[in-house]
């Protein structure tokens, strides 16, 4: 589990479920690396500012993130961590390594309208 | 709408945050903002086991720790926020923030500290996370039996070498002089790795390759050769510059746009502080970094205490 103020998803019941209740989904798989934590704190940042996205993390080398891993998105990513963007439970965007506030507020906005 | 403080600090590394505990704890009223994420450098370090009175911890770890105690002491935090404008030609310094609207405090401690050097070429971004990448701890296994370059020249650059060639097949190192700044026990750590290989006096002119990185083109800097090294990784060290950029033409820096402070911390500006890399000093270190931070909050207290009783500061005219 990753030591962040996100709710984290643990299991693929819990990835189904996140994707099945919610319209939009941002999901980042890491690790807690210089990488991956300014992609958390952007989204613990934001969690406030767009409440109709569902903010969550996955922990990499955990089995669940078979999930993101296995994504044909994913397939050419070398870096983490792996953010993945779902609207209506399909795959919308998915980046590569560290982004900032500006790059994924463009994203929410473009994808979700956020 | 501007919110008043006692204390602006721009900069949560390890400076920034101490500084806030310090004064926090005096009871003033403190805001930390940073441009990028709370921690600074001290979040690239995977161990850390100098920092006294921690045996071992990670650098990211030692940074949540660091945040929490600030805020403990009623320091607001502010991260991922880009800083607009900074005023600090008035006893009420001014500092606009993008999304958090406007600062002002009679105290600005600057512990901005270093932005890592990027190469700077077109394709660079291209290949983020692609190929590119600069963090080996993070992103090393991607590339296990692949060939790789490291760019750099310094202790992280031949570290990171040697890290990386436990997953890589082939790592070459490629460097701008034709010496290596890093320290001899870590140059004869790499020299003496048989999967390390260096290319050194070279200037990285692009990246090759067309959805992923599949070489990197440097010209040698005296013969003007030109080079294609076959990678599918490019791992980029080579270094910091002090986030100054600023404050240029408003507080005193040297040669190396480094803020020059007495030895209180005090800079060119009455009020306003440095602490941390983006002052002029030797030596930069998580410990130096909390000893900045301490000497300009207390300096700082005093300041504030004081007000214009604090005897104007003087500066030798020739730091350098």
């Amino acid at each position: 589990m990753l030591d962040t103020n996100l709710k984290h998803i643990e299991t693929d019941t819990e990835f189904n479920r996140v994707l099945s209740e919610n319209e939009n989904v941002m999901i980042c798989c890491g690790r807690m690396g210089p990488m991956c934590l300014p992609v958390y704190d952007v989204m613990e940042n934001f969690e406030s500012k767009y409440p109709n996205v569902a903010f969550r993390d996955m922990a990499f080398d955990e089995p669940v993130s078979h999930v993101i891993r296995e994504l044909p998105e994913t397939q050419s990513f070398m870096g983490l961590p792996f953010t993945v963007y779902f609207k209506n439970g399909k795959v919308v965007k998915a980046t590569s390594s560290i982004q900032n506030k500006a790059q994924v507020a463009e994203i929410l906005s473009d994808k979700f309208g956020a | 709408m501007t919110n008043a403080y006692d204390a602006i600090i721009l900069g949560a590394g390890p400076a920034g945050l101490t500084a806030g505990i310090y004064l926090a704890r005096a009871k003033k009223k403190v805001v930390i903002i940073d441009e990028g994420i709370a921690g600074g450098q001290m979040i690239l370090s995977h161990t850390v086991a100098n920092y006294p009175g921690v045996l071992e911890a990670t650098g990211a770890g030692i940074a949540r720790t660091m945040v929490k105690q600030a805020k403990s002491f009623g320091c607001e935090v502010v991260t991922q926020s880009r800083l607009l404008k900074i005023d600090l030609g008035s006893l009420q310094k001014t500092v606009d923030v993008e999304f958090e609207g406007t600062y002002s405090a009679p105290v600005v401690i600057i512990a901005t500290g270093g932005i890592p050097r990027s190469l700077g070429l077109e394709t660079e971004a291209k290949f983020k996370g692609h190929g590119i990448s600069y963090c080996a701890t993070c992103d090393g296994e991607f590339f296990t039996g692949r060939e790789i370059v490291a760019v750099g020249g310094g202790n992280s650059a031949l570290e990171e070498a040697v890290s990386l060639s436990r997953y890589a097949s082939k790592v070459t190192v490629i460097h701008e002089f034709d010496h290596f700044q890093a320290q001899p026990w870590i140059v004869a750590d790499a020299e003496a790795n048989p999967k390390i290989e260096f290319l050194m006096n070279q200037k990285i002119e692009a990246f090759a390759g067309d959805e992923k990185l599949e070489g990197v083109v440097s010209v040698d800097k005296d013969s003007g050769q030109r080079v294609t090294t076959k990678a599918e990784g490019c791992f980029v060290f080579i270094g910091y510059t002090p986030a100054t950029q600023a404050f240029e033409g408003i507080l005193k820096l040297n040669g190396r746009k480094e803020i020059v402070t007495d030895e209180n911390l005090a800079t060119s500006i009455p009020g306003v502080f440095a602490a941390g890399d983006s002052r002029a000093k030797k030596y930069r270190q998580i410990t130096t970094a909390v000893a900045d931070g301490t000497v300009a909050a207390l300096s700082a207290i005093e300041y504030l205490d004081k007000g214009s009783r604090i005897p104007q500061i003087k500066l030798a005219a020739s730091a350098g």
